[in-house]
Protein backbone atom coordinates (compact mmCIF):
# COMPACT_ATOMS: atom_id res chain seq x y z
CA UNK A 1 0.00 0.00 0.00
CA UNK A 2 1.87 3.65 -1.30
CA UNK A 3 -0.58 5.79 0.56
CA UNK A 4 0.32 8.50 2.35
CA UNK A 5 1.20 7.76 5.85
CA UNK A 6 -1.81 8.70 7.28
CA UNK A 7 -1.95 5.89 10.04
CA UNK A 8 1.25 4.04 11.35
CA UNK A 9 4.98 5.30 11.56
CA UNK A 10 6.17 4.58 8.78
CA UNK A 11 9.54 3.53 9.48
CA UNK A 12 8.13 0.76 11.46
CA UNK A 13 8.02 -1.33 8.72
CA UNK A 14 11.02 -0.59 7.35
CA UNK A 15 12.61 -1.37 10.48
CA UNK A 16 10.64 -4.91 10.90
CA UNK A 17 11.91 -6.31 7.72
CA UNK A 18 15.35 -4.89 7.79
CA UNK A 19 17.52 -8.03 9.82
CA UNK A 20 15.34 -10.51 7.77
CA UNK A 21 16.16 -8.90 4.24
CA UNK A 22 19.63 -8.27 5.24
CA UNK A 23 20.17 -11.32 6.14
CA UNK A 24 18.74 -12.56 3.54
CA UNK A 25 20.61 -10.18 0.87
CA UNK A 26 24.02 -10.51 3.11
CA UNK A 27 24.10 -14.43 2.57
CA UNK A 28 23.47 -13.71 -0.98
CA UNK A 29 25.58 -11.39 -2.30
CA UNK A 30 27.93 -11.01 0.81
CA UNK A 31 28.82 -14.68 0.53
CA UNK A 32 29.13 -14.19 -3.41
CA UNK A 33 31.46 -11.22 -3.45
CA UNK A 34 33.55 -13.21 -1.03
CA UNK A 35 33.56 -16.34 -2.90
CA UNK A 36 34.57 -14.50 -5.75
CA UNK A 37 37.59 -12.47 -3.65
CA UNK A 38 38.52 -16.40 -2.76
CA UNK A 39 38.58 -17.01 -6.57
CA UNK A 40 41.38 -14.03 -6.96
CA UNK A 41 43.16 -15.46 -4.00
CA UNK A 42 46.14 -18.12 -3.37
CA UNK A 43 43.93 -19.89 -1.02
CA UNK A 44 44.59 -23.66 -0.76
CA UNK A 45 44.13 -25.65 2.08
CA UNK A 46 43.33 -22.51 4.35
CA UNK A 47 42.38 -18.96 3.06
CA UNK A 48 45.39 -17.06 2.12
CA UNK A 49 44.49 -13.70 1.02
CA UNK A 50 47.48 -13.11 -1.13
CA UNK A 51 46.10 -12.00 -4.77
CA UNK A 52 46.86 -13.95 -7.66
CA UNK A 53 44.82 -12.32 -10.11
CA UNK A 54 43.16 -14.55 -12.95
CA UNK A 55 45.50 -17.46 -11.96
CA UNK A 56 42.89 -19.41 -10.37
CA UNK A 57 40.75 -19.13 -13.35
CA UNK A 58 43.97 -19.94 -15.65
CA UNK A 59 44.65 -23.00 -13.91
CA UNK A 60 41.01 -23.62 -13.88
CA UNK A 61 40.66 -23.90 -17.32
CA UNK A 62 43.98 -26.31 -18.03
CA UNK A 63 42.31 -28.36 -15.18
CA UNK A 64 41.65 -31.57 -17.01
CA UNK A 65 38.92 -33.33 -14.45
CA UNK A 66 37.38 -29.45 -14.90
CA UNK A 67 37.35 -30.10 -18.85
CA UNK A 68 35.76 -33.36 -17.92
CA UNK A 69 32.83 -31.91 -15.89
CA UNK A 70 32.65 -28.78 -18.75
CA UNK A 71 32.02 -31.90 -21.17
CA UNK A 72 29.72 -33.90 -19.03
CA UNK A 73 27.49 -30.86 -17.97
CA UNK A 74 27.28 -30.61 -22.35
CA UNK A 75 26.34 -34.10 -22.55
CA UNK A 76 23.99 -34.41 -19.33
CA UNK A 77 22.26 -30.80 -19.41
CA UNK A 78 20.75 -31.61 -23.26
CA UNK A 79 19.61 -34.78 -22.24
CA UNK A 80 18.25 -34.29 -19.25
CA UNK A 81 16.49 -30.63 -20.32
CA UNK A 82 15.23 -32.04 -23.32
CA UNK A 83 14.34 -34.95 -21.67
CA UNK A 84 12.46 -34.15 -18.62
CA UNK A 85 10.89 -31.11 -20.98
CA UNK A 86 10.07 -33.46 -23.69
CA UNK A 87 8.46 -36.20 -21.45
CA UNK A 88 6.73 -33.71 -19.44
CA UNK A 89 5.19 -31.89 -22.25
CA UNK A 90 3.57 -35.37 -23.17
CA UNK A 91 2.60 -36.23 -19.86
CA UNK A 92 0.80 -32.99 -19.31
CA UNK A 93 -1.43 -33.03 -22.61
CA UNK A 94 -2.63 -36.85 -21.90
CA UNK A 95 -3.76 -35.60 -18.58
CA UNK A 96 -5.37 -32.87 -20.48
CA UNK A 97 -7.34 -35.09 -22.26
CA UNK A 98 -10.23 -35.37 -19.30
CA UNK A 99 -9.07 -38.51 -18.09
CA UNK A 100 -11.07 -40.23 -15.54
CA UNK A 101 -7.99 -40.71 -12.50
CA UNK A 102 -6.12 -37.80 -13.40
CA UNK A 103 -5.48 -36.74 -9.93
CA UNK A 104 -4.25 -39.90 -9.01
CA UNK A 105 -1.57 -40.19 -12.10
CA UNK A 106 -0.77 -36.69 -11.84
CA UNK A 107 0.32 -37.92 -7.79
CA UNK A 108 2.16 -40.37 -9.08
CA UNK A 109 4.24 -38.93 -11.52
CA UNK A 110 5.12 -36.20 -9.50
CA UNK A 111 6.27 -38.19 -6.45
CA UNK A 112 9.80 -37.76 -7.32
CA UNK A 113 10.31 -34.32 -6.51
CA UNK A 114 8.76 -35.00 -3.34
CA UNK A 115 12.02 -37.21 -2.01
CA UNK A 116 15.55 -36.61 -2.34
CA UNK A 117 18.09 -37.14 -5.15
CA UNK A 118 19.91 -39.14 -2.81
CA UNK A 119 17.01 -41.66 -2.35
CA UNK A 120 16.17 -42.22 -5.50
CA UNK A 121 20.05 -42.28 -6.73
CA UNK A 122 20.28 -45.14 -4.33
CA UNK A 123 17.35 -46.71 -5.95
CA UNK A 124 19.03 -46.25 -9.62
CA UNK A 125 22.17 -47.48 -8.12
CA UNK A 126 21.06 -50.38 -7.93
CA UNK A 127 18.64 -51.46 -10.90
CA UNK A 128 21.70 -50.02 -13.22
CA UNK A 129 23.88 -52.12 -11.56
CA UNK A 130 26.06 -54.11 -14.14
CA UNK A 131 25.71 -57.45 -12.63
CA UNK A 132 22.65 -57.61 -9.99
CA UNK A 133 20.36 -54.93 -11.35
CA UNK A 134 17.99 -54.48 -15.14
CA UNK A 135 20.78 -57.41 -16.60
CA UNK A 136 19.57 -59.89 -14.00
CA UNK A 137 16.04 -59.75 -14.98
CA UNK A 138 16.32 -59.17 -18.25
CA UNK A 139 18.68 -62.66 -17.92
CA UNK A 140 16.56 -64.53 -15.96
CA UNK A 141 13.39 -63.73 -18.42
CA UNK A 142 15.35 -65.12 -20.73
CA UNK A 143 17.72 -63.30 -22.74
CA UNK A 144 21.01 -64.68 -21.53
CA UNK A 145 23.00 -61.92 -23.37
CA UNK A 146 21.44 -59.26 -22.44
CA UNK A 147 23.70 -56.41 -20.91
CA UNK A 148 23.90 -53.42 -19.48
CA UNK A 149 27.10 -51.90 -17.95
CA UNK A 150 26.67 -48.10 -18.64
CA UNK A 151 26.84 -47.29 -14.95
CA UNK A 152 30.36 -48.59 -14.91
CA UNK A 153 31.53 -47.81 -18.06
CA UNK A 154 33.22 -44.17 -18.51
CA UNK A 155 32.10 -43.35 -21.57
CA UNK A 156 28.19 -43.93 -20.51
CA UNK A 157 27.89 -43.64 -17.17
CA UNK A 158 26.80 -40.17 -17.35
CA UNK A 159 23.98 -41.23 -19.97
CA UNK A 160 23.07 -43.03 -16.45
CA UNK A 161 22.60 -39.70 -14.72
CA UNK A 162 20.53 -38.61 -17.15
CA UNK A 163 18.15 -41.26 -17.52
CA UNK A 164 17.41 -41.12 -13.64
CA UNK A 165 17.90 -37.22 -13.63
CA UNK A 166 14.98 -37.15 -16.64
CA UNK A 167 12.90 -39.53 -14.43
CA UNK A 168 13.07 -37.31 -11.31
CA UNK A 169 12.36 -34.40 -12.91
CA UNK A 170 9.68 -35.06 -15.65
CA UNK A 171 6.61 -34.72 -13.18
CA UNK A 172 7.33 -31.53 -12.37
CA UNK A 173 7.92 -30.34 -15.79
CA UNK A 174 4.43 -31.66 -16.28
CA UNK A 175 2.90 -30.13 -13.13
CA UNK A 176 3.86 -26.34 -14.77
CA UNK A 177 2.54 -27.43 -18.55
CA UNK A 178 -0.21 -28.81 -17.08
CA UNK A 179 -1.49 -25.53 -14.77
CA UNK A 180 -0.92 -23.80 -18.09
CA UNK A 181 -3.00 -25.78 -20.59
CA UNK A 182 -5.80 -25.49 -18.27
CA UNK A 183 -5.36 -21.85 -18.12
CA UNK A 184 -6.25 -22.00 -22.18
CA UNK A 185 -9.83 -21.84 -22.74
CA UNK A 186 -11.59 -24.35 -24.37
CA UNK A 187 -13.58 -22.22 -26.74
CA UNK A 188 -10.65 -21.76 -28.79
CA UNK A 189 -10.18 -25.96 -28.95
CA UNK A 190 -14.08 -26.45 -30.05
CA UNK A 191 -14.08 -23.38 -32.70
CA UNK A 192 -11.24 -25.42 -34.41
CA UNK A 193 -12.60 -28.54 -33.59
CA UNK A 194 -15.98 -26.92 -35.71
CA UNK A 195 -13.63 -25.91 -38.39
CA UNK A 196 -12.79 -29.75 -38.96
CA UNK A 197 -9.27 -29.39 -37.60
CA UNK A 198 -7.94 -32.99 -35.78
CA UNK A 199 -6.57 -32.68 -32.36
CA UNK A 200 -3.45 -33.53 -33.20
CA UNK A 201 -3.17 -30.61 -35.26
CA UNK A 202 -4.72 -28.09 -33.11
CA UNK A 203 -2.16 -28.96 -30.00
CA UNK A 204 0.90 -28.57 -32.75
CA UNK A 205 -0.69 -25.50 -34.61
CA UNK A 206 -2.72 -23.41 -31.61
CA UNK A 207 -2.35 -25.02 -28.25
CA UNK A 208 1.65 -25.74 -27.94
CA UNK A 209 2.38 -22.04 -29.47
CA UNK A 210 0.23 -20.06 -26.74
CA UNK A 211 2.26 -22.01 -24.24
CA UNK A 212 5.37 -20.13 -25.24
CA UNK A 213 6.18 -18.01 -21.77
CA UNK A 214 5.56 -21.25 -19.79
CA UNK A 215 7.83 -22.88 -22.07
CA UNK A 216 10.25 -20.45 -21.42
CA UNK A 217 9.93 -20.47 -18.09
CA UNK A 218 10.47 -23.91 -17.58
CA UNK A 219 12.88 -24.29 -19.48
CA UNK A 220 14.94 -21.52 -17.60
CA UNK A 221 13.66 -23.59 -14.16
CA UNK A 222 15.05 -26.97 -15.60
CA UNK A 223 18.05 -25.55 -17.41
CA UNK A 224 19.50 -24.09 -14.06
CA UNK A 225 18.57 -27.98 -11.95
CA UNK A 226 20.79 -29.21 -14.64
CA UNK A 227 23.87 -26.50 -13.80
CA UNK A 228 23.06 -27.30 -9.79
CA UNK A 229 23.21 -31.09 -10.53
CA UNK A 230 24.99 -32.55 -7.64
CA UNK A 231 22.90 -34.89 -5.38
CA UNK A 232 22.51 -37.41 -7.38
CA UNK A 233 25.41 -37.56 -9.25
CA UNK A 234 27.38 -38.18 -5.68
CA UNK A 235 24.53 -40.91 -5.16
CA UNK A 236 24.56 -42.40 -8.22
CA UNK A 237 28.18 -42.34 -9.04
CA UNK A 238 29.88 -39.76 -6.60
CA UNK A 239 31.51 -38.72 -9.99
CA UNK A 240 33.15 -41.88 -11.02
CA UNK A 241 34.28 -44.27 -12.32
CA UNK A 242 37.37 -42.45 -11.84
CA UNK A 243 36.13 -38.86 -12.22
CA UNK A 244 34.26 -39.70 -15.49
CA UNK A 245 30.76 -38.47 -14.11
CA UNK A 246 32.21 -35.32 -12.64
CA UNK A 247 29.76 -32.02 -13.07
CA UNK A 248 30.90 -28.67 -12.06
CA UNK A 249 28.81 -28.76 -8.68
CA UNK A 250 30.86 -32.26 -7.68
CA UNK A 251 34.12 -30.81 -8.92
CA UNK A 252 33.35 -27.55 -6.99
CA UNK A 253 32.95 -30.04 -4.29
CA UNK A 254 35.86 -32.20 -4.28
CA UNK A 255 38.22 -29.85 -5.43
CA UNK A 256 37.45 -27.25 -1.95
CA UNK A 257 36.32 -29.35 0.49
CA UNK A 258 38.06 -32.81 -0.37
CA UNK A 259 41.41 -31.92 -2.36
CA UNK A 260 42.07 -28.98 0.05
CA UNK A 261 42.27 -26.74 -3.13
CA UNK A 262 39.61 -23.26 -1.69
CA UNK A 263 40.90 -20.74 -4.25
CA UNK A 264 40.70 -23.73 -7.38
CA UNK A 265 36.76 -24.50 -6.01
CA UNK A 266 36.06 -21.03 -5.51
CA UNK A 267 36.64 -20.13 -9.28
CA UNK A 268 34.30 -23.22 -10.55
CA UNK A 269 31.99 -21.87 -8.37
CA UNK A 270 32.12 -18.55 -9.86
CA UNK A 271 32.13 -20.52 -13.30
CA UNK A 272 28.85 -22.28 -12.21
CA UNK A 273 27.39 -18.90 -10.81
CA UNK A 274 28.30 -17.10 -14.00
CA UNK A 275 26.56 -19.97 -15.92
CA UNK A 276 23.09 -19.51 -14.17
CA UNK A 277 23.38 -16.31 -13.62
CA UNK A 278 23.46 -15.55 -17.65
CA UNK A 279 20.09 -18.06 -17.75
CA UNK A 280 18.14 -16.52 -14.82
CA UNK A 281 19.15 -12.95 -14.99
CA UNK A 282 17.80 -12.25 -18.15
CA UNK A 283 14.47 -14.11 -17.20
CA UNK A 284 13.52 -12.47 -14.11
CA UNK A 285 14.62 -9.26 -15.97
CA UNK A 286 11.89 -9.69 -17.91
CA UNK A 287 9.29 -11.42 -15.60
CA UNK A 288 9.61 -8.40 -12.61
CA UNK A 289 9.67 -5.26 -15.21
CA UNK A 290 7.10 -3.14 -14.86
CA UNK A 291 3.98 -4.03 -17.40
CA UNK A 292 1.75 -0.74 -18.65
CA UNK B 1 -17.61 -33.56 -28.62
CA UNK B 2 -20.13 -35.21 -31.09
CA UNK B 3 -20.37 -38.86 -31.25
CA UNK B 4 -19.75 -39.96 -34.94
CA UNK B 5 -17.45 -42.53 -34.59
CA UNK B 6 -18.20 -44.37 -31.29
CA UNK B 7 -15.47 -46.58 -31.75
CA UNK B 8 -12.28 -45.29 -33.11
CA UNK B 9 -13.19 -42.89 -29.81
CA UNK B 10 -13.25 -45.63 -27.41
CA UNK B 11 -10.14 -47.27 -29.35
CA UNK B 12 -8.18 -43.84 -28.69
CA UNK B 13 -9.71 -42.82 -25.03
CA UNK B 14 -8.15 -46.82 -24.51
CA UNK B 15 -4.41 -46.18 -25.67
CA UNK B 16 -4.76 -42.81 -24.14
CA UNK B 17 -5.39 -44.69 -20.81
CA UNK B 18 -2.92 -47.39 -21.69
CA UNK B 19 0.12 -44.87 -22.02
CA UNK B 20 -0.83 -43.32 -19.11
CA UNK B 21 -0.87 -46.26 -17.18
CA UNK B 22 2.51 -46.85 -18.78
CA UNK B 23 4.25 -44.09 -17.72
CA UNK B 24 3.06 -44.76 -14.02
CA UNK B 25 4.23 -48.00 -13.97
CA UNK B 26 8.07 -46.15 -15.46
CA UNK B 27 7.55 -43.60 -12.08
CA UNK B 28 6.58 -46.21 -9.90
CA UNK B 29 8.75 -49.06 -11.01
CA UNK B 30 11.79 -47.56 -8.93
CA UNK B 31 9.67 -47.04 -5.54
CA UNK B 32 8.33 -50.93 -6.19
CA UNK B 33 11.77 -51.96 -6.26
CA UNK B 34 13.17 -50.56 -3.22
CA UNK B 35 10.50 -51.64 -1.18
CA UNK B 36 10.48 -55.34 -2.64
CA UNK B 37 13.87 -54.91 -2.17
CA UNK B 38 13.93 -54.07 1.30
CA UNK B 39 11.43 -57.05 2.06
CA UNK B 40 14.02 -59.63 1.01
CA UNK B 41 16.71 -61.24 3.09
CA UNK B 42 20.32 -62.50 1.43
CA UNK B 43 19.15 -65.46 0.01
CA UNK B 44 15.94 -64.03 -1.70
CA UNK B 45 18.43 -61.35 -2.80
CA UNK B 46 20.69 -63.58 -4.66
CA UNK B 47 18.11 -65.77 -6.08
CA UNK B 48 15.01 -63.50 -7.03
CA UNK B 49 15.41 -60.57 -9.30
CA UNK B 50 14.94 -56.85 -8.77
CA UNK B 51 11.54 -57.05 -9.53
CA UNK B 52 10.55 -60.59 -7.97
CA UNK B 53 8.37 -60.16 -4.86
CA UNK B 54 10.17 -61.62 -1.87
CA UNK B 55 9.03 -65.36 -1.54
CA UNK B 56 9.24 -64.95 3.01
CA UNK B 57 8.87 -61.16 3.25
CA UNK B 58 11.01 -59.89 6.80
CA UNK B 59 11.75 -56.57 8.16
CA UNK B 60 15.46 -57.68 9.12
CA UNK B 61 16.91 -55.36 6.43
CA UNK B 62 14.75 -52.26 7.66
CA UNK B 63 16.16 -52.96 11.42
CA UNK B 64 19.08 -53.55 10.38
CA UNK B 65 19.19 -50.46 8.57
CA UNK B 66 17.79 -48.40 11.66
CA UNK B 67 19.75 -49.76 14.26
CA UNK B 68 23.20 -51.60 12.60
CA UNK B 69 23.88 -51.15 9.80
CA UNK B 70 27.60 -49.66 8.89
CA UNK B 71 28.00 -46.16 7.79
CA UNK B 72 31.39 -45.30 7.47
CA UNK B 73 33.19 -46.66 10.72
CA UNK B 74 30.28 -46.00 13.04
CA UNK B 75 27.39 -49.15 12.68
CA UNK B 76 24.31 -47.55 14.86
CA UNK B 77 21.94 -48.01 11.29
CA UNK B 78 20.92 -44.48 10.46
CA UNK B 79 18.55 -43.63 13.68
CA UNK B 80 21.00 -40.98 15.09
CA UNK B 81 21.06 -39.21 11.63
CA UNK B 82 17.00 -39.43 11.85
CA UNK B 83 17.01 -37.82 14.80
CA UNK B 84 20.00 -35.33 13.51
CA UNK B 85 17.70 -34.31 10.31
CA UNK B 86 14.27 -33.42 12.64
CA UNK B 87 16.42 -31.88 15.18
CA UNK B 88 17.91 -29.50 11.85
CA UNK B 89 14.37 -29.06 10.28
CA UNK B 90 11.80 -28.43 12.70
CA UNK B 91 13.52 -24.85 14.16
CA UNK B 92 14.90 -24.33 10.51
CA UNK B 93 11.55 -24.52 9.13
CA UNK B 94 9.82 -22.43 11.64
CA UNK B 95 12.15 -19.28 11.72
CA UNK B 96 12.62 -19.40 7.95
CA UNK B 97 8.80 -19.29 7.95
CA UNK B 98 8.42 -16.76 10.22
CA UNK B 99 11.33 -14.71 8.38
CA UNK B 100 9.52 -15.06 4.99
CA UNK B 101 5.60 -13.82 6.32
CA UNK B 102 7.24 -10.86 7.76
CA UNK B 103 9.33 -10.10 4.95
CA UNK B 104 6.29 -10.72 2.75
CA UNK B 105 3.92 -8.33 4.52
CA UNK B 106 5.86 -5.76 4.15
CA UNK B 107 7.24 -6.27 0.35
CA UNK B 108 3.54 -6.29 -0.50
CA UNK B 109 2.16 -4.13 1.89
CA UNK B 110 4.31 -1.52 2.92
CA UNK B 111 5.93 -1.16 0.28
CA UNK B 112 9.07 1.62 0.53
CA UNK B 113 11.12 3.35 -1.79
CA UNK B 114 13.50 0.57 -3.54
CA UNK B 115 11.70 -2.11 -1.58
CA UNK B 116 10.36 -3.83 -5.45
CA UNK B 117 14.58 -3.48 -6.24
CA UNK B 118 15.34 -5.20 -2.90
CA UNK B 119 12.77 -8.40 -3.66
CA UNK B 120 13.83 -8.47 -6.91
CA UNK B 121 17.81 -8.95 -5.41
CA UNK B 122 16.46 -11.44 -2.88
CA UNK B 123 14.73 -13.28 -5.95
CA UNK B 124 17.89 -14.18 -7.48
CA UNK B 125 18.67 -16.26 -4.11
CA UNK B 126 15.95 -18.45 -5.39
CA UNK B 127 17.95 -19.78 -8.36
CA UNK B 128 21.68 -19.19 -7.52
CA UNK B 129 24.24 -22.28 -6.75
CA UNK B 130 24.72 -22.91 -3.78
CA UNK B 131 28.19 -23.40 -4.54
CA UNK B 132 29.24 -19.88 -3.92
CA UNK B 133 28.41 -19.61 -0.52
CA UNK B 134 29.70 -22.58 0.47
CA UNK B 135 33.72 -21.72 1.16
CA UNK B 136 32.93 -18.61 2.72
CA UNK B 137 29.91 -19.75 4.86
CA UNK B 138 32.44 -22.22 6.45
CA UNK B 139 34.50 -19.98 7.35
CA UNK B 140 31.46 -18.12 9.27
CA UNK B 141 30.13 -20.46 11.18
CA UNK B 142 34.33 -21.26 12.50
CA UNK B 143 33.73 -17.56 13.70
CA UNK B 144 30.27 -18.11 15.34
CA UNK B 145 31.84 -21.20 16.83
CA UNK B 146 28.59 -23.29 15.56
CA UNK B 147 30.84 -25.35 12.73
CA UNK B 148 29.86 -28.96 11.95
CA UNK B 149 27.24 -28.59 14.52
CA UNK B 150 23.37 -28.97 13.72
CA UNK B 151 22.92 -25.07 14.83
CA UNK B 152 25.36 -24.37 12.27
CA UNK B 153 22.97 -26.57 9.47
CA UNK B 154 19.87 -24.95 10.90
CA UNK B 155 21.38 -21.44 10.76
CA UNK B 156 22.25 -22.45 6.69
CA UNK B 157 19.18 -23.58 6.06
CA UNK B 158 17.06 -20.66 7.79
CA UNK B 159 19.22 -18.23 5.43
CA UNK B 160 19.17 -19.70 2.48
CA UNK B 161 15.66 -20.10 3.35
CA UNK B 162 14.73 -16.43 3.32
CA UNK B 163 14.56 -16.07 -0.56
CA UNK B 164 12.21 -18.77 -1.22
CA UNK B 165 9.92 -18.10 1.65
CA UNK B 166 9.40 -14.49 1.34
CA UNK B 167 8.78 -15.09 -2.43
CA UNK B 168 6.35 -17.16 -1.28
CA UNK B 169 4.33 -14.96 1.14
CA UNK B 170 4.71 -11.25 -0.80
CA UNK B 171 3.38 -12.80 -3.99
CA UNK B 172 0.08 -14.22 -1.63
CA UNK B 173 -0.26 -11.23 0.20
CA UNK B 174 -0.15 -9.15 -2.77
CA UNK B 175 -3.39 -10.27 -3.95
CA UNK B 176 -4.80 -9.42 -0.81
CA UNK B 177 -7.18 -6.71 -1.46
CA UNK B 178 -5.41 -3.41 -0.06
CA UNK B 179 -9.00 -2.36 0.64
CA UNK B 180 -8.71 -4.74 3.83
CA UNK B 181 -5.96 -3.01 5.18
CA UNK B 182 -6.84 0.85 4.81
CA UNK B 183 -10.10 0.10 6.54
CA UNK B 184 -8.35 -1.49 9.63
CA UNK B 185 -6.02 1.67 9.64
CA UNK B 186 -9.00 3.98 9.66
CA UNK B 187 -10.22 2.14 12.54
CA UNK B 188 -6.96 3.04 13.95
CA UNK B 189 -5.14 -0.77 13.84
CA UNK B 190 -1.32 -0.57 14.17
CA UNK B 191 1.48 -2.13 11.79
CA UNK B 192 1.47 -5.34 14.37
CA UNK B 193 -2.12 -5.70 14.23
CA UNK B 194 -2.89 -5.55 10.76
CA UNK B 195 -0.50 -8.36 10.44
CA UNK B 196 -1.80 -10.41 13.36
CA UNK B 197 -5.87 -9.89 12.92
CA UNK B 198 -6.31 -9.60 9.34
CA UNK B 199 -2.94 -10.90 7.04
CA UNK B 200 -1.87 -13.81 9.61
CA UNK B 201 -5.65 -15.09 9.62
CA UNK B 202 -6.02 -14.92 5.97
CA UNK B 203 -2.48 -16.94 5.45
CA UNK B 204 -3.70 -20.92 5.83
CA UNK B 205 -3.09 -21.73 2.66
CA UNK B 206 0.43 -20.29 1.79
CA UNK B 207 1.72 -20.80 5.43
CA UNK B 208 1.05 -24.75 4.62
CA UNK B 209 2.78 -24.22 0.97
CA UNK B 210 5.76 -22.73 2.84
CA UNK B 211 5.75 -25.08 5.67
CA UNK B 212 5.52 -27.99 3.11
CA UNK B 213 7.99 -26.48 0.59
CA UNK B 214 11.13 -26.01 3.53
CA UNK B 215 10.22 -28.95 5.24
CA UNK B 216 10.82 -30.77 2.20
CA UNK B 217 13.61 -29.26 0.48
CA UNK B 218 16.18 -28.70 4.22
CA UNK B 219 14.84 -32.89 4.69
CA UNK B 220 15.89 -33.82 1.53
CA UNK B 221 19.03 -31.24 1.50
CA UNK B 222 22.42 -32.74 0.70
CA UNK B 223 24.68 -30.11 -0.26
CA UNK B 224 24.66 -28.42 3.22
CA UNK B 225 24.71 -31.39 4.94
CA UNK B 226 27.73 -32.89 3.04
CA UNK B 227 29.80 -29.40 3.60
CA UNK B 228 28.85 -28.02 7.20
CA UNK B 229 28.09 -31.32 9.71
CA UNK B 230 30.19 -32.86 11.97
CA UNK B 231 30.58 -36.28 13.03
CA UNK B 232 27.60 -36.07 15.50
CA UNK B 233 25.25 -34.11 13.11
CA UNK B 234 24.94 -35.74 9.78
CA UNK B 235 21.56 -35.39 8.66
CA UNK B 236 19.77 -38.54 7.10
CA UNK B 237 20.83 -37.73 3.71
CA UNK B 238 24.55 -38.01 4.47
CA UNK B 239 23.31 -40.52 6.87
CA UNK B 240 21.94 -42.73 3.39
CA UNK B 241 24.76 -41.89 1.22
CA UNK B 242 27.21 -43.06 3.24
CA UNK B 243 25.38 -46.19 4.27
CA UNK B 244 25.21 -46.95 0.43
CA UNK B 245 28.28 -46.39 -0.20
CA UNK B 246 30.19 -48.32 2.73
CA UNK B 247 32.14 -51.23 1.01
CA UNK B 248 31.33 -54.67 2.82
CA UNK B 249 32.10 -57.89 1.53
CA UNK B 250 28.90 -58.84 0.38
CA UNK B 251 26.68 -55.40 -0.70
CA UNK B 252 23.39 -55.80 1.15
CA UNK B 253 21.11 -53.88 -1.23
CA UNK B 254 17.91 -54.95 0.86
CA UNK B 255 19.30 -53.21 3.55
CA UNK B 256 20.48 -50.14 0.89
CA UNK B 257 16.55 -50.22 -0.33
CA UNK B 258 15.06 -50.14 3.51
CA UNK B 259 17.87 -46.98 4.50
CA UNK B 260 16.42 -44.72 1.27
CA UNK B 261 12.88 -45.66 2.02
CA UNK B 262 13.59 -44.87 6.16
CA UNK B 263 14.96 -41.70 4.66
CA UNK B 264 12.34 -41.05 2.20
CA UNK B 265 8.96 -41.92 3.84
CA UNK B 266 8.88 -38.01 6.48
CA UNK B 267 8.57 -36.15 2.72
CA UNK B 268 7.22 -38.74 1.12
CA UNK B 269 4.37 -39.49 3.73
CA UNK B 270 3.77 -35.10 3.29
CA UNK B 271 3.47 -35.01 0.03
CA UNK B 272 0.74 -37.46 0.09
CA UNK B 273 -1.28 -35.99 2.70
CA UNK B 274 -0.67 -32.81 1.32
CA UNK B 275 0.54 -33.04 -1.89
CA UNK B 276 -1.48 -30.15 -3.21
CA UNK B 277 0.18 -27.42 -1.33
CA UNK B 278 3.60 -29.18 -2.39
CA UNK B 279 2.94 -29.04 -6.49
CA UNK B 280 1.85 -25.09 -5.53
CA UNK B 281 5.25 -24.64 -3.94
CA UNK B 282 6.77 -26.43 -6.90
CA UNK B 283 5.15 -24.26 -9.46
CA UNK B 284 5.04 -20.92 -7.42
CA UNK B 285 9.09 -20.60 -7.84
CA UNK B 286 8.69 -20.32 -11.61
CA UNK B 287 5.74 -17.92 -11.81
CA UNK B 288 6.18 -14.34 -11.22
CA UNK B 289 4.08 -12.91 -8.55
Amino acid sequence: MQTRHSGPNPWLPRLVVAPGLALGLLFIYGLMAWNGYLSFSASRLMPNYGFVGWAQYEALLENDRFRVAMTNLAIFGPLFIGGAMALGLLLAILLDQKVRAEGVLRTIYLYPMAISFIVTGTAWKWMLNPTTGLEQVMRQWGFADFSFDWLVDPERAIYCVAIAGVWQSAGFVMALFLAALRGIDDAIIKAAQVDGASLPRIYWRIIIPSLRPVFFSTLMVVSHLAIKSFDLVMALTAGGPGYATDLPATFMYATAFTRGQIGLGAASATVMLATVAAIVVPYLYSELRPRK
Amino acid sequence: MSPARPFSRQLQRLLLLGTLLLFALYFLTPLYVMLVTSLKDADQLRSGHLLSLPSAPTLDAWSKAWQSACTGVECGGLRPFFVNSLLMVVPAVVVSTALGAINGYVLSKWRFPGSETLFALLLFGVFMPMQVVLLPMSQVLGWLGIASSIWGLIAVHVLAGIAPTTLFFRNYYVGLPDELLKAAMLDGASFWQIFRRIVLPLSGPILMVTLIWQFTSIWNDFLYGVVFSGADSKPITVGLNNLANTSSAVKEYNVDMAAALIAALPTLFVYVVAGKYFVRGLTAGAVKG
